[in-house]
């Protein structure tokens, strides 16, 4: 084994496993399943030994496609700490995920298709962190979204599911376009789509400042997609339609990470472009603040979840545009997707024992019931919430606090609302618990839950530890170097434990003896309107274009280029027709007058 | 005797064969599989590291005009050969014996398939028109004959427009012709390149100029005249908008195999032409000043068409109009005028051929089964016939250029190719290429909207109760179309293995 070889055998392993399972799946749902994890496992496995060798930057590629005259697409891996990093976090997650779903999917159909699909969801991922250039990381970023596609409509003959997985493809391209065209337009700066290339070209290239942001802002739109942010980000709550696991893995801790991850990748251009990371703090600080929001009067238990994904990815956003490094971003990725893959495999266990019962008001005093999920449940909670004083919390403490930090210390308005949006966070995530896990129980379902077997319990207790523990110094040292902002008001800490305990006080009021929701937002409730505006927007302008280039085209182009010629040569046949008369003089008539006419131009004029 | 000859008769014999009296269909499927594995031995034998046209054939044919049977290959035809051979294969396959005249049928299949290997394999411009024009007649057939819907109207639509385009390019041809020097001119494609890059075509280049009150209007040289004649007259074949009307309507009335083999084989005849003799002796300066003319009406093609697809509510219109506005990306890279876009195109030309021929075959197999490709009355169907839901899949994705499909590899070539054409300074970003290419990189959502919403509609959702016995696909045409994804993937992974058989001939000076 050498640290040459093995970033290849992690990439091709799992698509390896997904040939297999599509080939041979349907015949064993063991063999379907043992592939996928055995797959998965080989990649952690690998992951951690890589993650141990030394730290020095690995790159290897090829060429995939070269044309003579000098154009080359090459495919490369590059190993170096930031990949290290999230070939952990991706290849940690993944096998417990994985070991998760043989007890969730227990009893599903098309479980082939299921784990074909979390393979072929695991190679992209992959994929994406090991890329070398933009293209490479294109094709993947594509490919992690055809799997998604495949995965957020594994429930295919429902109506719902089969719309989240269309718009999850479709608003994912819509953010690949612009991504294309960053790529097409940083090529055409600097005549090369691999990083190392274009870190190097960048210094000689800020005289051309304003393509420089315009090209990041369009590599930019990639991110807004994936990571759904504002105004991309409706397609995330609506892949709540996929299996739970699914959520839990790629539509939380990974896939959706994949956008703050490039910009990560990316961030020695960034470095040097001040207005483009201007409009990204702006976009990840105002989708944290909407979607926390949004996600205070939801009803649904994994949509909440969902909600706060795409807030706590504005957190990360906003990391990119205001902090030093890309590891405050990228720390706050590693504990988030811990923590968040635990709450949403919680809210799995919940789901199962409630038969497939989503809705948080239909449920209840479940902690007698399910206490593994429960505490499980709590330590989530507060990891995300971002527990914790002076020098000890939970693994969200450490991470959020240090975005929130550097935005103060850079945009103190973006700062403030990320204050605020703590205090939102806890709020959302407090009237989840106590409805669900306290207060009493809404239904007969929840009077007769239980707790979920042993495979789904253990990867939530294996979810838990670093759910807890992930953010501390100690660990943190691992694996990033953050650094401080200087120049913060001490005041900030204690804002900030006044937001969590004022945000899980009010839940506690409000909620500790609700029967139903006692509070009606519509604005927040109904998602600020954004997608009824954007279903407005499709039907009108999207399909009502559609229609009249349909109709013109029937009406209009055919009418111009084949109805009409062909009507006129018709036409002309017919008139010339009663030429055709049969009579001689007449035909002689014909003859000296075109002789008459022919003299007179020859010899008249 | 060539090998190339010997390419073009083993269809025919394969006809005359089924037209004798033999199995028509067993007849079609051998002489297919044949030629399939003559093609491939033929590509065996190319000597790769010499290039060049190899397997040369000629007999005077009108040596007063010089015009003479040549026959050869290059890589680039080499590579339409392959695909010709490959589609036609799958057409025959997949074909249904129709109820009357089974023999003639599976023989105008084949007579397709001999017209376009025929027009592939030709050095000579006047045999190679020839032979599109033969393969032509047996596609209106088809189409007249075994059709469905509408098809006398297809069937003269797609005539009148064909025989309009073809009669374009004919003068243009001509007009080529004149304009090499008395006594050296000549139809080879070779001759003619040497000319160009002799300086000796065009020699004595004329301006004509249209005036109205002495006021000029036009002022066009004669060389500008056969380009631009060349160019539309292969593009009306390849229905560059506005003169797409007639494929849509044509390959949804056509019989499957002969959707196919149009749309997949043929219809590239006229992008193969662009390749062959209009970009390697047409400089730049005589090209350009067409190039917003040709970039508006390609992305008619990407945009306009695209919404057009969208609209539509049958899956065999969609699938018509979706090849349309894959013409555009094609057009693009032609007009690019570089390397990478020539590559991107040729490449393309041969992706999107395996693909919509997935496509139609897919298609033509839901229609024997279902009588009905609308989209309100289909619903639900990847219950009941898994096997054909995951074959539309990969197809549609192929065809919407995800990557791992060849189709992205030639898309990503021709974006890369457009948007370096034009000036190629750093300063004078976003020049005409440059905004085409962005209209045609959202072109890629557009068909991602179409292909989705099919699928959705036919293969998701509830099950519709009609629907419940349904067939699942049988296997000789799940084994076509399966092997045509294979190509498309093996191709999509390993482009090179493409771009080593096309790319030196496409080198232009």
């Amino acid at each position: 084994m050498n640290a040459a070889t093995v970033p290849w055998i992690i990439l091709f392993t799992p698509l390896i496993a997904a040939v297999v399972i599509l080939f041979f799946g349907k015949y064993s749902k063991p063999f379907s399943a043992g592939v996928a994890i055995g797959a998965a496992l080989i990649c952690g496995f690998l992951s951690w030994w890589l993650f141990g060798q030394p730290d020095a930057t690995v790159a290897n590629s090829f060429s995939w496609l070269s044309l003579p005259g000098g154009f080359t697409i090459p495919i490369g891996v590059t190993v170096d700490h930031l990949s290290k990093v999230m070939l952990v976090v991706v290849n940690t997650i993944a096998p417990i995920v994985f070991i998760y779903s043989l007890g969730y999917m227990a009893h599903e159909e098309g479980y082939w298709r299921y784990f074909a699909g979390l393979s072929l969801f695991l190679f992209s991922m992959l994929g994406i962190v090991l890329a070398d250039n933009f293209l490479m990381m294109f094709i993947f970023w594509e490919l992690v979204g055809v799997s998604s596609y495949i995965l957020i409509g594994h429930y295919y003959s429902k109506d719902s599911a089969a719309d989240a997985s269309k718009q999850a493809f479709l608003v994912n391209r819509i953010g690949d376009f612009g991504f294309m065209l960053g790529i097409l337009t940083f090529w055409g700066l600097t005549g090369s789509v691999v990083f190392s290339e274009i870190f190097q070209k960048i210094p000689a290239l800020e005289t051309h400042g304003l393509y420089l942001a315009i090209a990041c802002v369009l590599i930019f739109c990639g991110t807004v997609g994936k990571s759904a942010q504002l105004p991309l980000h409706v397609w995330l709550p609506n892949s709540m339609e996929g299996p739970t696991p699914v959520s839990s893995l790629l539509h939380a801790a990974t896939m959706v990470a994949a956008g703050v991850y490039m910009l990560a990748r990316f961030f020695p251009v960034l470095e040097h472009v001040p207005d483009a990371r201007l409009v990204i703090a702006w976009v990840g600080g105002i989708t944290c603040l909407a979607a926390g929001l949004m996600a205070t009067q939801q009803n649904d238990i994994k949509r909440i979840l969902a909600y706060s994904t795409i807030s706590q990815l504005g957190y990360m956003v906003l990391g990119v545009g205001v902090a030093e490094t890309w590891d405050v971003p990228m720390f706050h990725l590693f504990t988030h997707a811990f923590f968040k893959c635990l709450l949403f495999l919680c809210a799995g266990s919940v789901i199962v024992s409630m038969h497939h019962e989503q809705d948080i008001w239909k449920m209840g005093a479940l902690k007698n019931k399910m206490p593994f999920t429960f505490l499980c449940t709590i330590a989530g909670t507060l990891a995300l919430t971002g527990f914790g004083f002076g020098s000890f919390g939970f693994s969200g403490f450490y991470s959020k606090d240090l975005i929130i930090l550097w935005a103060l210390a850079k945009s103190p308005f973006l700062g403030w609302i990320a204050v605020l949006t703590a205090g939102l966070t806890a709020f959302y995530m407090f009237r989840l618990l106590i409805v669900v896990f306290l207060s009493i129980p809404r239904s007969e379902e929840a009077k007769k839950a239980h707790e979920s077997p042993l495979i789904m319990v253990i990867p939530l207790i294996l979810l838990a530890l670093p759910a807890i523990g992930a953010g501390w110094p100690f660990i943190e040292h691992i694996f990033f170097k953050t650094t401080e902002p200087t120049d913060v008001p001490h005041i900030v800490h204690f804002a900030l434990l006044a937001m969590f305990l004022g945000g899980a006080g009010l839940a506690w009021a409000l909620y500790a003896r609700a029967v139903k929701d006692p509070v009606f937002i519509p604005l927040f409730a109904n998602r600020l309107y954004i997608d009824y505006l954007y279903t407005w927007i499709v039907k009108v302008f999207h399909d009502g274009l559609a229609w009249l280039a349909g109709w013109a085209d029937r009406w209009i182009v055919d009418l111009f280029v084949a109805q009409i010629p062909s009507k006129l040569t018709w036409a002309c046949g017919y008139v010339m027709r009663f030429l055709q008369i049969g009579n001689i003089q007449a035909y002689a008539f014909f003859f000296g007058a075109g002789v008459v006419g022919l003299i007179y131009l020859l010899i008249a004029r | 005797m060539s090998p190339l000859l010997a390419l073009i008769l083993l269809p025919i014999a394969g006809a005359v064969f089924g037209l004798a009296g033999f199995p028509a269909r067993k007849a079609a499927i051998t002489a297919a599989a044949l030629n399939l594995v003559a093609c491939v031995a033929l590509l065996a034998s190319y000597q790769f590291d010499q290039g060049g046209f190899q397997f040369l054939s000629s007999c005077p044919a009108l040596p007063s005009l010089g015009i003479s049977f040549t026959l050869g290959a290059d890589g680039l035809s080499l590579g339409m050969l392959l695909l010709s051979t490959v589609v036609t294969l799958a057409a025959v396959c997949v074909a249904r014996a129709p109820q009357n005249n089974v023999h003639w049928f599976y023989a105008s299949l084949l007579f397709i398939s001999a017209g376009a290997i025929g027009a592939f394999a030709s050095v000579d411009a006047f045999f190679f028109y020839m032979f599109h024009e033969l393969a032509l007649i047996p596609t209106f057939l088809l189409i007249g004959i075994w059709g469905s819907g509408d098809r006398q109207a297809a069937a003269w639509k797609i005539t009148v427009y064909l025989a309009f385009g073809s009669f374009v390019l004919l003068i243009g041809l001509i007009g080529l012709y004149l304009s090499m020097p008395v006594g050296a001119r000549s139809f080879d494609m070779r001759a003619i390149a040497e000319h160009a890059q002799m300086g000796t075509l065009f020699a004595h280049d004329t301006v004509h100029s249209f005036s109205i009150f002495g006021f000029e209007y036009l002022s066009i040289t004669h060389a500008q005249v056969v380009y631009l004649l060349l160019f539309l007259g292969f593009g009306v074949l390849v229905s560059l908008f506005p003169f797409h009307t007639w494929a849509p309507q044509a390959y949804a009335s056509a019989p499957a195999p002969a959707a196919m083999l149009h749309a997949g084989v043929l219809k590239k005849f006229g992008l193969y032409g662009i390749i062959r003799l209009v970009t390697p002796i047409f400089p730049p300066h005589i090209a350009s000043p067409f190039n917003t003319l040709l970039l508006v009406l390609l992305l008619g093609n990407i945009l306009y068409v695209g919404l057009v697809t969208i609209s539509q509510r049958k899956l065999d219109l969609m699938l018509g109009y979706s090849s349309v506005m894959h013409m555009g990306y094609i057009f693009l890279g032609l007009v690019a005028w570089n390397q990478i876009g020539l590559n991107g195109a040729a490449f393309m030309l041969i992706a999107h051929g395996l693909s919509i021929a997935a496509l139609f075959a897919l298609s033509g197999e839901l229609r024997e089964r279902t009588g009905t490709l609308d989209f309100g009355e289909l619903g639900g169907l990847a219950k009941v016939v898994p096997t054909f839901g995951l074959l539309f899949g990969f197809a549609a994705m192929a065809s919407i250029g995800l990557p791992g499909f060849a189709n992205f590899a030639g898309e990503l070539m021709v974006f890369f190719g457009a948007f370096s054409a034009g000036v190629p300074s750093r300063d004078s970003f976003f020049n005409n290429f440059q905004i085409a290419t962005v209209i045609a990189v959202w072109g890629v959502v557009i068909s991602a909207v179409y292909m989705l919403r099919a699928y959705r509609r036919i293969f998701m959702g509830p099950l519709v109760d009609r629907w419940k016995s349904l067939a699942e696909i049988a296997p000789l045409p799940k084994l076509c179309v399966a092997g045509l994804i294979l190509l498309l993937l093996v191709v999509g992974f390993c482009p090179q293995l493409l771009l080593n058989l096309i790319s030196p001939a496409l080198i232009r000076p």
